[in-house]
């Protein structure tokens, strides 16, 4: 087989593992303001996702390190191209992990305010920007020969790439609040099921015209059929949630999310960024990708270690698999 | 162009800051996990409340540490492609790989058994709970393997071929890329520096309890152990820092020569060490120095007639090789980098030692002022490493990759010097903030103490742990 197809899709996958697990991360802290009527209830839901944050924001730093050492030319264009979108999502990430540390360190509840103001902005910024970058990269840039970004910041906000921003940031915000609603008992987990329900009714408008765009103007039959799929699995969730069946609900948002960001990365195959002014100064899997031996001895590090990897984080998870309500919080102390 | 808005100035720039800033709370990560994880050691085997009572105490110092930590490394990955896309594309196929090794193999690790020892006290069985800060101290220095390994590339680039059709570097042997002697050396110079640097903070911690008269039964074991892990590590990091000046001055002749800004070749005696120069830094008036004799030639060859080549020596052998240009480092930053390196990790090893006689069998300090020259531990060891990293970065250039790439010719072509700048100003102002407020949480809880010993359920006799929550 050859070996650059499989790190497209080793890529596809661990962007897939960083959608789906930080994904909900974001819509859980997206949910503050909605959600969080009083400091007990934000403490409820920012420690749902206490334990596994970091862990789920690993999966981007491990993707980009494979991104770079697979695909060098990618991993380059890409980051140096979409330089200030990248810097505003470092900026937020920082904030974030930063303010789940920080906030609890203090009584004084014009502290916490701070910081929940930081977590809800450091969630929001990522879950949109990385929908827009993704969907610049579908909708392909324009390149030189060396393959550097000509293009300014303001043409990377046209209105495909924004549609797409929107589409990740309801996604992940519905996905988060769907999760909540699994994670926690009491009244907060009923009003997140009503939430889900209500913001799940845009997501799946918005969501949906962004895949027929995305179909019909850069799509093939492989990505099609995943968008379709995606699509499915989210009306589904929407009605999984409606039933209260919060497992399901939330299984089948990870599942669209995961098949959205494959349906993309399958329209962009088997180029990696496409150049839209000139199909010539394209990067291709072929031209974009490391030497035969360096992706040998990568695939055997993923071949051993990503199983592993696999296993100990489900553990993780099933670790902590019961649900918080607020007398958790109160009988603590901090 | 404006000189101001030069990008390979500003990306250097903030190459600089953010690695500089960065590395403010790796080292105490990495020395801490260890430190944490043999106190609750102590605790599992001897069920003693004190040694719980500093698992937990330093435990939450850590902690306030680490989030930084892990927020300012994703800036460190996304930044080569971000800010030296030329230089990714150039070293990709090489330096990729053990990033990428680092990530699957160590990150992972440390990500996911940290987040499990926070919130896993009242949740797993004591000895699994035990092991999860274990593998979290696995991934730290497995994690500080690969990336040593990275830079070892950068300083003495080996195991590549040049692709010339594609106009990059290719990897030709994954084992040797990773048994790189740089690497071999430097990591367990820079592991063991951690480990000072963490000493150095239970130090100061220690003694500022042990200065007020407070906490004693908790803070006089933890002096005992830090003043004996600074002395064990100072000894582990001189030596390998010694192994690592040898290959050094087998490989990077410049940066070993820039270290002594040392202009002439020089033999035996000659090749002195100097302590203190103070002279014009193109080194042609010297006006005062204190030298030891052949110290030179015995760091950069293990023997006392070896010959050191000078600076202007090794700038005529580069021109002949590389081309016309300026192939000397900076000398007075390489120079006076390298000397406060050597002096500030002597100076704590030495505090130590006296430190582990003054409180020999029990005894206990009485003179105020060893009590506040021993707060300054921490301070000071914190700017040992971080002089040391400036020292072996900035002796690299004006190498990218030694002898392969100028640092000139890494820059984005891409990014424009606005763009830097915003982002330079953005990352200033936010790292500034945040060391503000680290800086008081940590003194707020390393003020604050250890908690009281832990109350022991009537009916099991075992303690009962609450559940950790944000």
């Amino acid at each position: 087989m050859d070996l650059t197809i499989l790190w497209f899709w080793i890529i596809a996958v661990m962007f897939v593992g960083y959608f789906v697990l930080d994904g909900f991360d974001f819509g859980v802290g997206m949910s503050l303001p909605f959600l969080g009527r009083d400091d007990t209830d934000r403490r409820v839901l920012i420690n749902t996702i206490g334990p596994v944050w970091d862990l789920n924001e690993t999966w981007v730093i491990v993707a980009g390190a494979s991104l770079f050492a697979a695909f060098p030319e990618w991993y380059a264009t890409m980051f140096s191209g979409f330089y200030l979108p990248l810097v505003l999502i470092l900026v937020a990430l920082i904030v974030r992990g930063v303010s789940f540390e920080y906030r609890h360190q203090r009584p004084e509840s014009s502290w916490k305010k701070w910081f929940d103001g930081m977590i809800i902005v450091g969630s929001a910024v990522p879950a949109l920007l990385w929908g827009v970058a993704f969907a610049n990269i579908v909708r392909g840039v324009n390149l030189d020969v060396n393959h550097n970004y000509t293009g300014t910041f303001f043409d990377l906000l046209n209105p495909y790439a924004l549609l797409g921003g929107v589409t990740t940031l309801l996604l992940f915000f519905v996905h988060g609040v769907v999760f909540i609603s699994l994670k926690t008992e009491g009244d907060i987990r009923l009003r997140a099921r009503k939430l889900a329900t209500k913001a799940g009714i845009l997501m799946i408008v918005v969501a949906a015209t962004f895949l027929v765009w995305t179909i019909f103007a850069y799509g093939t039959v492989a990505s099609a059929l995943l968008a379709a799929v995606a699509a499915g699995a989210l009306i589904a969730s929407f009605l999984a949630n409606l039933r209260g069946a919060e497992r399901l609900a939330f299984g089948l948002m990870a599942g669209a999310i995961g098949l959205v960001v494959l349906s993309l990365f399958a329209s962009l195959f088997p180029e990696v960024m496409p150049a839209s002014n000139d199909p010539a100064n394209s990067l291709t899997i072929a031209n974009a990708s490391s030497s035969a031996y360096t992706l040998g001895v990568m695939s055997w590090t993923a071949l051993i270690g990503m199983p592993v990897i696999l296993l100990y984080q489900g553990w993780t998870y099933w670790v902590f698999r019961k649900r918080i309500g607020r007398a958790h919080i109160e009988v603590s102390v901090h | 162009m404006n000189e101001w808005l030069d990008p390979l100035l500003l990306s250097r720039w903030q190459f600089g800051l953010t690695t500089v800033y960065h590395f403010l709370f790796v080292p105490l990560t990495i020395g801490m996990v260890l430190t944490v994880a043999i106190f609750q050691t102590a605790w599992v085997r001897t069920d003693k409340a004190k040694y719980l009572q500093l698992t937990h105490f330093f435990g939450k110092i850590f902690l306030i540490n680490f989030a930084m930590g892990v927020v300012t490394g994703i800036v460190q990955e996304f930044q080569f492609g971000m800010n030296w896309s030329d230089y990714s594309r150039f070293v990709g196929d090489v330096f990729g790989a053990p990033l990428a090794f680092e990530g699957i193999l160590a990150f992972f690790l440390e990500a996911t058994f940290i987040g499990l020892w926070i919130f896993g006290w009242d949740k797993l069985p004591k000895k699994v709970h035990l092991a999860t800060i274990w593998l979290t101290v696995m991934g730290s220095i497995t994690s500080a393997y690969f990336i040593l390994a990275a830079n070892a590339f950068m300083q003495n680039p080996i195991a590549y071929t040049i692709n010339a059709e594609k106009g990059r570097a290719e990897l030709t042997s994954i084992g040797e890329l990773l048994t790189n002697p740089i690497a071999l050396a430097a990591f367990p110079h820079t592991i063991f520096a951690c480990f000072m640097v963490s000493a150095g903070l239970i130090i100061s911690v220690a003694a500022w309890h042990l200065a007020r008269n407070q906490h004693f039964e908790t803070m006089r074991p933890a002096l005992k152990f830090g003043l004996w892990m600074m002395v064990l590590a100072g000894i582990g990091t001189t030596l390998a820092g010694d192994q690592l000046s040898l290959v050094m001055g087998e490989v990077q002749p410049m940066k070993m020569a820039a270290a002594e800004a040392l202009y002439h070749t020089a033999t035996g005696a000659n090749a002195s060490f100097s302590l203190f120069t103070l002279g014009t830094p193109d080194g042609v008036h010297e006006l005062f120095s204190i030298r030891i004799p052949y110290l030179l030639s015995f760091l950069s060859t293990h023997t006392f007639d070896g010959t050191v080549q000078g600076i202007n020596n090794l700038q005529a052998q580069y021109v002949s090789t590389y081309g016309p240009g300026d192939y000397t480092p900076t000398i007075w930053i390489t120079y006076w980098a390298f000397r406060w390196m050597i002096a500030l990790g002597l100076v704590h090893m030495l505090v130590a030692v006296v430190g582990l006689f003054l409180t020999r069998k029990g005894r206990m300090p009485k003179q105020n002022w060893v009590w506040k020259l021993a707060i300054w531990s921490f301070p000071a060891s914190l700017l040992a490493m971080t002089v040391g990293w400036v020292f072996t970065e900035m002796g690299r250039q004006p190498w990218l990759v030694f002898g392969l790439l100028r640092t000139q010719d890494g820059v984005s072509p891409g990014v424009t010097g606005v763009e830097i700048l915003i982002s330079l100003i953005v990352f200033t102002v936010l790292y500034g903030i945040l060391v503000v407020v680290e800086f008081k949480l940590i003194l707020k809880a390393v003020q604050k103490g250890p908690d009281d010993a832990p109350v022991l359920d009537a009916e099991s006799g075992e303690v009962k742990h609450t559940a950790t929550v944000y």
